[in-house]
């Protein structure tokens, strides 16, 4: 196995599949995102493996030029912890969408988040089904209408960080497909961090659920409707950078500033504390009340699955030695019958 | 059940000599009758007994006590020659209360031995047992020999001024009972003395105690002349050899980290727990320094989805589970035959439909590893037809699966599991060489270009410079391994995956008929019922009817020879714990009128029930030779 870092470019990870996805698609955005961050990690080629469930976002694998898999719908993560634990030393990348992860896959979902299994888990949230042709998802907003919901949805959605977050994942963060640089950022972060990296990645549907985040990526409403987590630095956003975010009691709200409230007043990001109760606020900061926050929710170090399996296992070959087959097959109560029929 | 009758020096007792004894041991689920049997068991296999078990215990972990549904039973068959089964009727029962002699009362065999616990025999439990009478005063045991012993007086007796409190001192009545056995049966008491040690060696206090009263149930027999006769089984002439006592799912177990090694692939369990196969599961996880990786996933769905991850990575994935589990996995099962990738399914049956019978026994789950997937999906199929035969079938599955790169099922069924039998240890050496060898030149590799022997696929791992490719559940062009719809293309896969898994049968030995080669019956069958047809068979013979008999150990495919042997036997009769799955098989391809004998009670077959249909089969026969 190559261990020297070569000098890779995105055309490296394009594959000669024609990419079907329909023309105009956010998934496109999200490809691009990530065939130019990969080459930049230093890592060989044949380290990645792109593992995906079901549904239009699940095509991704086979426009990677690594090795890939394109499982079964919502359990890419099952799939990909095992092969982490087989090979720790694999670069495993998820793709998969808001139906695969949240409602087929929910269970394996919050499983690998809880386990801290050392995947990135890339999830396109276009809050529709748009491989089975338009049904309302998980993350579809109460009173959606669509081919399965005429009247408008009645199913309160899932806010997906808050779901990480409450599985206890140690790197929770949200981006969006049109946001290139903030992506790329997003992802190259995703990828230094060891244990499950949740990456929520809105993105448009232009044929099922067009313009589902104008509300904050149009040019009008961008400033005001985009919060950015930066970690250190104060929740301040607007065009005029003149609106905070502060902790008032057990509460976020929002303040002017220039009068009365100054950056000072504003919370300053931590995005590396233990307690996820600050990050899961965070998480509940959407319109209409707030502006939608981006960026990196919670980053924090936990040692990941893999590695205490692994330790487990040496752990266990060091104190006993490591096993040989016919000890095994002769541990326990014995007993040897001889030519004559004897019994010792 | 007497041969010869010699006299015990000591005094005035016989002691005699048997050829078999077959002893069930029952009590409520608390009572420890499955580590009681285990150890009767242990201790008559390392005196070189041949031997048979089989546990029956509820599904539920402590059913009201005293009631019928809390009765757990193991029935254990001594023999000082090769037997097969378990035994069809207990010779001794033990019944620690009204409620396990009520419902095993039924199979003991005429003038058979009952012992009872008394103290257990009052007014509440007669009650809760459904008997209005005192059953040990009204008659109904007359035909049998009932020893009363109150178990737990003297078990609290002789435990007195230890310090124990008054429910653990009770708990220890199963050791009176187990001694009264051991010296009933002549039994020596070192290997439960050492396990108690062993397994209380942080409580001594509980090991002296349990110690105490098994040596009081033998001293108890010793000078109370309760019985007025000593039983004595000589070891069984077996083959020579370095022999273990081993139920299927410790063999299993063995089986695949034996395939690890022999095959160089780290072993990595995928598994859910789900009786009666989450044994397996307990087994492997012990073996952490031979590099086995097991992970209990959340479900059974994640199970086979993370061994197949773990194939696809170069591991040997396995998952083990039972029938509801396999239900689940059936959609993962076909991403391994699309896939192409070695993958071991193992089904420890249990009765079924939905969670049905979960602690009984069934083979019931044929059609539906066969079958039960969507699309045309062939899977390779073999089954274990013993406790120590899951060894070699364990090995034999991964073998198939590497060879070929397909999944591989792998029956066996809760008798199996459960049940023990003496285990001649195999030699390391002479175990196969599974090696496999991963694709690493990437001079023109295509992942679906095929071995034109096998026809398997390039087992093609990630981390190998050059061979990055992508493959999923979506059809497979053929050779690119690219996504295709094309029509002739998918037809041309579906006959490529059948035609693959049909291959195998050459590579497999072909049926072994024993008895005449020909003639008038045939008794077939797959998995657990070799046991009880060999012995059925065997009874037949001795009556001078002439049939034979054959098992199956591959189901997918069938061996080369089988439609051959079937049209050699003017009858074919197929006993199977199932409504005839094995029957509509060999009906369907081999157009055979086979007979089915089918028992669907979540227990074995006894050989009685199979040597009934074999008689009445010949006595019907149409034809005079």
């Amino acid at each position: 196995m190559s261990t020297e870092a070569p000098t890779l470019t995105k055309k490296d990870f394009t594959t000669d599949q024609e990419v079907r996805w329909c023309p105009g698609c956010g998934d496109y955005a999200i490809l691009s995102a990530v065939q130019q961050v990969f080459p930049e990690l230093g890592i060989p080629r044949e380290q990645f493996v792109v593992v995906s469930g079901i549904g239009c976002s699940s095509r991704f694998p086979y426009y990677m030029n690594t090795f890939g898999f394109h499982s079964i719908h919502g359990r890419a993560p099952a799939f990909a912890t095992g092969l982490k634990l087989a090979r720790p030393e694999l670069e495993v990348w998820i793709a998969t969408g808001d139906g695969d992860s949240m409602s087929i896959g929910g269970n394996h979902l919050i499983h690998t988040l809880r386990r801290n299994v050392g995947v990135k888990i890339l999830m396109f949230n276009n809050r529709i089904y748009g491989l089975t042709k338009g049904q309302f998802s998980p993350t579809s907003e109460i009173g959606k209408k669509t081919k399965s919901s005429p009247v408008g949805s009645v199913d309160y959605p899932f806010n997906p960080l808050s779901l990480a977050i409450g599985a206890g994942a140690t790197f929770v963060a949200r981006s969006v497909d049109i946001f290139q640089a903030h992506l790329r950022d997003t992802l190259r972060r995703a990828a230094r961090h060891k244990g499950t990296a949740f990456i929520e990645i809105y993105q448009n549907c232009n044929i099922f659920n067009d313009k589902a985040f104008t509300y904050m990526t149009d040019k009008e409403h961008k400033d005001d409707g985009v919060l950015q987590l930066e970690h250190g630095k104060p929740l301040i956003f607007g065009k005029a950078k003149d609106k905070g975010i502060r902790m008032q009691g057990t509460e976020m709200e929002v303040i002017e500033l220039g009068g009365e409230f100054g950056p000072q007043d504003c919370l300053v990001w931590n995005e590396s504390l233990h307690n996820p109760a600050t990050a899961f606020l965070a998480a509940q900061l959407l319109p209409p009340l707030f502006p939608t926050a981006i960026g990196v929710f919670r980053n924090v170090e936990e040692v990941p699955y893999e590695q205490r399996v692994v330790d487990q296992i040496q752990h266990e070959t060091e104190r006993l030695g490591l096993g040989k087959l016919d000890d095994l097959l002769r541990a326990g109560d014995t007993w040897t019958v001889s030519e004559h029929g004897a019994v010792s | 059940m007497s041969t010869t009758v010699a006299e015990n020096e000591r005094r005035d007792l016989a002691l005699e000599k048997l050829d078999e004894v077959v002893i069930r041991f029952a009590g409520d689920s608390g009572d420890g009758m499955q580590l009681t049997g285990t150890q009767f068991t242990n201790t008559s296999a390392l005196i070189g007994n041949d031997l048979s078990t089989l546990p029956d215990f509820p599904a539920e972990i402590r059913a009201p006590a005293g009631t019928l549904p809390g009765v757990s039973a193991f029935q254990v068959r001594i023999a000082d020659y090769d037997i097969h089964t378990p035994g069809d009727a207990p010779d001794v029962l033990i019944a620690m209360n009204p409620a396990a002699l009520k419902k095993e009362l039924k199979d003991l065999k005429a003038n058979g031995v009952i012992i009872v616990n008394t103290d257990e025999f009052n007014a509440r439990n007669f009650t809760r047992a459904g008997y209005t009478v005192n059953p040990l005063e009204d008659h109904s045991l007359d035909k049998y020999r009932v020893f009363q012993v109150a178990l737990t007086t003297m078990t609290r007796r002789t435990l007195e001024g230890m310090g124990l409190d008054n429910k653990s001192a009770e708990r220890c009545k199963n050791m009176f009972a187990l001694g009264m056995c051991y010296w009933l049966f002549s039994r020596p008491m070192e290997s439960t003395v050492a396990f108690l040690n062993q397994q209380f060696a942080k409580k001594p206090l509980l090991a002296e105690a349990n110690i105490k009263v098994l040596k009081a149930g033998w001293n108890f027999c010793d000078i109370t002349e309760l019985f007025h006769t000593r039983y004595e089984i000589p070891a069984a002439a077996l083959e020579p050899g370095l022999y273990r006592n081993v139920t299927g799912n410790t063999t299993l177990a063995l089986g695949l980290i034996a395939a690890s090694r022999r095959s160089g692939l780290p072993l990595f369990l995928g598994a859910y727990p789900i009786t009666p196969a989450s044994d397996v599961l307990h087994e492997l996880s012990k073996f952490k320094n031979y590099g086995v990786t097991t992970f209990q996933a959340e479900d059974e769905i994640a199970a086979i989805c993370a061994a197949i991850g773990a194939s696809f990575g170069g591991a040997l994935g396995v998952t083990t589970t039972s029938g509801p589990g396999i239900a689940l996995k059936s959609e993962a099962m076909n991403l391994a035959v699309m896939t192409e990738l070695p993958v071991v399914i193992c089904d420890i049956q249990r009765g079924g439909p939905s969670t049905g019978l979960p602690t009984k026994t069934e083979q019931s789950d044929l059609l539906q590893v066969m079958f039960g997937r969507n699309g045309d999906s062939p899977i390779p199929v073999i089954a274990a037809s013993s406790p120590k035969d899951c060894f070699e079938v364990a090995l034999e599955a991964v073998r198939i699966a590497t060879h070929y790169m397909v999944p591989v099922v792998l029956l066996s069924d809760g008798y199996i599991a459960n049940g023990s039998e003496p285990w001649k240890l195999p030699k390391v050496e002479e175990l196969p060489d599974l090696r496999v060898e991963f694709r690493t030149d990437p001079t023109g590799f295509l992942p679906y270009e095929r071995n034109p022997e096998t026809l398997a696929r390039p087992w093609a791992i990630p981390g190998t410079p050059g061979l990055e490719h992508r493959i999923g559940g979506l059809e497979k062009e053929d050779v690119t391994g690219n996504v295709s719809y094309d029509p002739a293309n998918h037809e041309k896969m579906i006959h490529l995956r059948a035609e693959k898994v049909e291959r195998i049968a050459r590579d497999i030995p072909p049926l072994a008929v024993h008895g005449g080669e020909s003639g008038d019956l045939l008794v077939l069958g797959w998995g657990s019922t070799a046991g009880a047809i060999t012995g059925a068979v065997n009874m037949a013979h001795k009556k001078g009817l002439k049939v034979s008999r054959a098992h199956l150990r591959y189901l997918n495919p069938f061996p080369a020879n089988l439609g051959e042997v079937l049209a050699r036997f003017e009858r074919v009769l197929v006993p199977e714990m199932n409504l005839g799955q094995l029957a509509l098989l060999l009906r369907a391809r081999y157009l055979k009128d086979v007979q089915s004998l089918s028992k669907v009670q979540g227990q074995p077959f006894t050989r009685q029930e199979i040597l009934d249909k074999i008689e009445q089969i010949l006595e019907f026969k149409p034809y005079v030779h």
